[in-house]
């Protein structure tokens, strides 16, 4: 029986805010355990929240970036549950008046636009870590680390909207794109700073109702909710192929061995009992504070992909590429910036500067530090001119990457400005003509394709140097003279 | 309105705490004793009346700047009724992930 | 009365003779300890005290304007490195806070020396301060009665000298009716000019640190050196808070509520009494008597009951056995929680934790927790209505002079209902002080209460202050500063 899957997504972002949500401990991954703690995030009685600005305004940039509803008065709520790694035994989170509604993320998705619809993106305090179960002498117990509770998360959740695992991979790859974009976070998936459940349900095709759905916890990777999903989809489709019924349950997705393993069943459904945070007066947010963010959004990197295809006339492949990241896609226009066509300049980022930043293991930051766009636009320039042959630019690339330094004093320090005069490349086109008495017969026999090879012997000769198209003219004159 | 004893067990679940056999009875009954008597709240004309979470204050919103009064973990832990090392120790959750 | 000299002299003098070096520090706080001598035994008004600890600080108090005055504390405010802060509960028993309440770390910084921490109703729930774990408090002018609760240690303490400055916390009235039992001034602030930071939250939408004092002039001094923004509470109120400098200028001018519906029936008639002779105090001393009828006081409680529980029962989730106090043995988290829980907590906390829990629990929100949270839209708009009537409103502190112990404990509704002129106030998140009248005739103390609006303590403080020095009840005399009544002679 064919089967349609209906996907919505509940996405955690850590935000990369130098304090936590409601105190003043840093936010810092990686601190040795329980030290990055203090009465608030501990849940030390008497102690009271206080909310950091900086996770607000994290959430207004996403939000307006996604065409969101921001809401003036937005409320923060209890969420009470009980869990060791939960200082207080409730989560400081919003509820029915979230700070950011509506919206949607628009992603490609194998060369064809979409948009995905989101319900709300709200703020709230992450728990600690429990690790577990792990032994203590004989007895079976979890450690707990209270470092990361009580640092902000956007909790996104999306329409169910997605019909296919990929679909899911694909926002998720999105969002973590535009969540770097904005600098509000790392995105690093493996520090969990990007976490993703979702809510999966089958019905019959074209059909409009919703069947009984399960939720699946864990996706913590792109790959993982792709898998994670497809899994799932074929268990249930499994289940009503034999005539049975799905049971409402939250599930947990083992990446490691590709398994899902039912965490809680219906009975143990949580009642949250979600009231007003009575510690937090309402947070307002003027128009003047969302005007503010406004201005100082930067241009989304899908209008960004849409301008390089319709404006710059660059192929959507290299659109997507250069989007990849801010700092790229920012580089990239400072090189077309500084005069150089957009295509060449695409081709120069794609291939030589990504080489070299995978192959350095730099940031690209980094590698902008070291070859700022204006050198590379200068490098492209010449190498365009024949004042430097493309060896040659390559050469100076490694240099600049490797030691750093300005690539026209590394021109001049090499020799690297092409020899172009016919006096100096004249000796070495007879010396190859002298050397290859077999090729030079195939040219004369009509096979021109020879031609490209006494060119590569001349420049192999010059070390490089030569001008190419000089030594083609140099190459033709002396044939014809010599036939 | 009234509270019965399974109503009794099903919030004192929810609120972990246990209710010995014999106070479940007298529990309900003094629970719905309460609730009857809040039932006054049914006379007041509230049509118009906005739920009061609080009193307004404008919400004074903090710098992101770090520090201030963290704890040592010394400290964080001085309490702990059981730690291994700088853990706070619990025995095992049942339950393997957060809601 | 005490031969010490120094006994009972209000705070200001205390301090002004400290800096005069008059008297040490030292011997300033070791003053109300000689009167413990004689009361403490029986009162039991003290959860924990240190006399090494107390001498170290009263030695390295700071100057500043209270700088040697002892003062007890409610033992819900976290004290660092001085004594325990346990809630008058098993859950917390042992503990010690890593940090200082905002209100502590002032009265440190103004010289105050703690000299004590003040026993408690478990978690600050209750109205008589019986549900402690440590034990009762017992009322200084009678032993067999009550000092009310649930800030009955602070208020009994002053009340027999052990200090002439306290702090409590005031959520439904447990500032205001001890105080009135024990016969001293308590004052519930406006909400959010005190911080909460460090106060053990019960009702957080309600709770304030309250005042003790035995007089009006050592309440306007501890406001204005408690008062004021903090950022570590965000429902501080971030504007200056209001300048009661001018707490002894009389009432000539100012209108008082009169809503004498209110006392018609359920309340004894001392009470009304008292309400009577201080309508003619204030009056003789130029203020207006405007009579209204006003909202019953039972919506108020009934409204309470489920906004205080609701709240606390979410704020004492995290008393598990995990982080700190003691932990039950177990072999799972679940039963981890349940028997700390059900071992730590007394039947008082856990009924309203359950009360609370049901009013916020699927299917029951909007009946309960909703509907209250509506009621109090209506009662804040009462207050309003009639604070546009007058100045402050004169009520009764409660319906009864201090009651005998054991009296309402077996009776949760009847506890709850001595709240019913107190409650209100903190729905509406407006001041109240509660004013010592002298005693009555079984020689219990009598007492008054003064609401007003928002940041009105500077009109209530004026108003309390004309029923100290102008008030004709017994005792109540011209020198009031000696001549104020005390407890029963030992
Ligand atoms: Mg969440
Ligand atoms: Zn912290």
């Amino acid at each position: 029986m064919a089967h349609e899957a209906v996907i919505g997504l509940e996405c955690h972002i850590q935000l990369a805010t130098r304090s936590k949500m409601f105190c003043e401990c840093p936010a810092e991954f990686g601190a040795s355990p329980n030290s990055n703690v203090c009465p608030v995030c501990l849940g030390l009685p008497g102690a009271l929240p206080v909310v950091n600005r900086a996770a607000i305004d994290a959430a207004l940039q996403l939000g307006l970036v996604l065409g969101c509803t921001i809401r003036e008065a937005s409320v923060f709520a209890r969420k009470n549950y009980f869990y060791p790694d939960m200082p207080k035994n409730y989560q400081i989170t919003q509820y029915d008046r979230p700070l950011c509604e509506g919206g949607a993320l628009p992603v490609r998705l194998c060369e064809t636009a979409r948009s995905f619809p989101l319900i709300r993106i709200h703020v709230e305090e992450d728990t600690g870590k429990s690790f577990h179960p792990e032994r203590t002498g004989d007895r079976p117990v979890s450690r707990v680390d209270f470092n990361r509770a009580g640092v902000p998360l956007l909790e996104l959740v999306t329409e169910p909207a997605f019909r296919q695992p990929e679909e899911c991979g694909a926002f998720l790859a999105g969002l973590r794109r535009l969540a770097r974009w904005l600098k509000i976070s790392d995105g690093d998936m493996e520090k969990g700073h990007l976490r993703c459940d979702a809510n999966v349900s089958l019905r019959p095709p074209g059909s409009a109702s919703l069947g009984t759905k399960t939720e699946i916890k864990n996706l913590n990777s792109i790959k993982g909710v792709e898998k994670g999903l497809t899994a799932e989809i074929a268990r249930q489709a499994a289940v009503l192929d034999a005539g049975g019924r799905i049971e409402q349950a939250t599930l947990l997705y083992d990446a490691d061995h590709d398994k899902l393993a039912v965490m809680r069943s219906k009975e143990y459904a949580h009642d949250y009992r979600y009231f007003p945070e009575p510690d937090l007066p309402q947070l307002t947010v003027d128009a003047a504070w969302v005007e503010e963010v406004r201005g100082r959004l930067p241009e989304p990197p899908w209008t960004r992909e849409d301008r390089y295809v319709d404006h710059l006339g660059l192929p959507a492949y290299d659109a997507a590429i250069l989007c990849e990241t801010r700092e790229r896609s920012d580089y990239f226009e400072a090189v077309v910036g500084a005069g150089t066509d957009a295509k060449r300049a695409s081709n120069w980022v794609m291939t030589e500067v990504l080489r070299h930043v995978n192959a350095r293991g730099l940031s690209e930051r980094e590698a902008a530090l070291r070859l700022p766009a204006k050198s590379l636009a200068v490098l492209i320039g010449a190498t365009e001119s024949g004042r430097i042959t493309s060896a040659s630019a390559k050469e100076v690339l490694e240099e600049v990457f490797e030691k750093g330094g300005d690539p026209e004093a590394v021109i001049a320090a090499r020799g690297l400005v092409a020899r172009s005069s016919p006096e100096e490349l004249l000796p070495l086109v007879r010396e190859v003509l002298a050397e290859n008495p077999g090729p030079v017969a195939q040219f004369r026999g009509g096979k021109q394709a020879t031609l490209g090879f006494l060119v590569g012997q001349v420049m192999k000769k010059s070390g490089g140097r030569a001008a190419p198209q000089v030594v083609q003219e140099l190459l033709r004159a002396e044939l014809g003279a010599l036939r | 309105m009234s509270i019965d004893r399974d109503e009794v067990r099903r919030i004192a679940d929810l609120a972990r705490l246990e209710i010995a056999g014999g106070d479940v009875d007298r529990m309900a009954k003094e629970l719905s004793a309460v609730l009857d008597f809040v039932a006054a709240l049914n006379e007041l004309d509230l049509a118009d009346c906005e739920p009061t979470s609080m009193v307004p204050a404008a919400a004074s919103l903090r710098d992101d700047e770090p520090d201030g009064r963290r704890l040592t973990s010394e400290a964080a832990l001085a309490a702990a009724p059981e730690r291994e090392r700088d853990f706070f120790l619990v025995p095992p959750v049942v339950e393997n992930v957060n809601p | 009365m005490s031969a010490n000299r120094w006994w009972g002299r209000p705070a200001t003098t205390l301090a002004a003779c400290v800096a005069r070096g008059e008297l040490s520090a030292e011997q300033a706080v070791e003053s109300g300890w000689e009167a413990a001598s004689t009361w403490e035994g029986d009162v039991h008004a003290v959860a924990h005290a240190d006399a090494t600890v107390r001498a170290r600080a009263a030695r390295t108090a700071p100057p500043g304007p209270l700088r040697g005055v002892p003062v007890i504390v409610k033992d819900n405010l976290c004290t660092a490195g001085d004594y325990p802060t346990t809630c008058g509960s098993r859950i917390l028993a042992g503990y010690r806070a890593p940090y200082d309440a905002t209100v502590i770390r002032r009265l440190r910084a103004a010289g105050a020396v703690l000299t004590a921490k003040g026993n408690m109703d478990e978690f600050a729930m209750g109205s008589s301060t019986e549900f402690s774990c440590y034990g009762p408090t017992r009322n200084p002018y009678d032993l067999t009665r009550v000092p009310g609760g649930s800030s009955g240690g602070p208020a009994a303490a002053v009340a027999y000298g052990l200090a002439p400055l306290g702090l409590g916390s005031d959520t439904g009235g447990s500032v205001r009716q001890p105080a009135a039992f024990c016969g001293v001034f308590g004052l519930k602030p406006t909400y959010g000019r005190l911080s909460r930071y460090g106060l053990v939250a019960f009702g957080s939408s309600l709770d304030q640190v309250g005042l003790f004092a035995r007089h009006a002039g050592d309440v306007a001094l501890l406001y204005s050196l408690l008062a004021g923004p903090d950022l570590r509470d965000a429902t501080t109120r971030a504007s200056p808070p209001p300048d009661v400098s001018a707490w002894d200028r009389g009432v000539k001018g100012l209108s008082f509520g009169w809503p004498e519906n209110l006392w018609r029936e359920g309340v004894e008639p001392e009470v009304v009494a008292a309400l009577e002779e201080a309508a003619a105090c204030l009056e003789r001393a130029g203020a207006r008597r405007v009579a209204f009828d006003f909202l019953p006081g039972t919506y108020a409680v009934a409204t309470y009951y489920l906004v205080a529980t609701a709240e606390a029962s979410s704020n004492l989730a995290r008393f598990d056995g995990v982080r700190y106090g003691p932990r039950a043995p177990s072999t799972d988290v679940w039963s981890l929680y349940v028997r700390s829980r059900s071992q730590g907590f007394g039947p008082e906390v856990k009924r309203r934790i359950l009360l609370g829990t049901y009013a916020l629990s699927a299917g029951y929100y909007d009946a309960f927790y909703l509907k209250a949270q509506r009621a109090r839209t209506r009662i804040r708009r009462e207050y309003q209505a009639a604070f546009g009537r007058c100045d402050f409103m004169l009520l009764p502190v409660a319906p009864t002079l201090a009651f005998r112990l054991g009296e309402k404990t077996t009776d949760p509704l009847a506890m709850y209902l001595s709240d019913i002129f107190t409650i209100g106030a903190n729905l509406a998140g407006i001041p109240g002080l509660a004013v010592p009248l002298g005693l009555a005739g079984s020689g219990l103390p009598r007492a008054v209460q003064l609401v007003g609006p928002e940041d009105s303590e500077p009109t209530l403080l004026r108003a309390g202050r004309a029923l100290e020095v102008r008030g004709e009840v017994a005792r109540l005399g011209r020198e009031h500063e000696t001549e104020f009544p005390w407890p029963m002679k030992r």
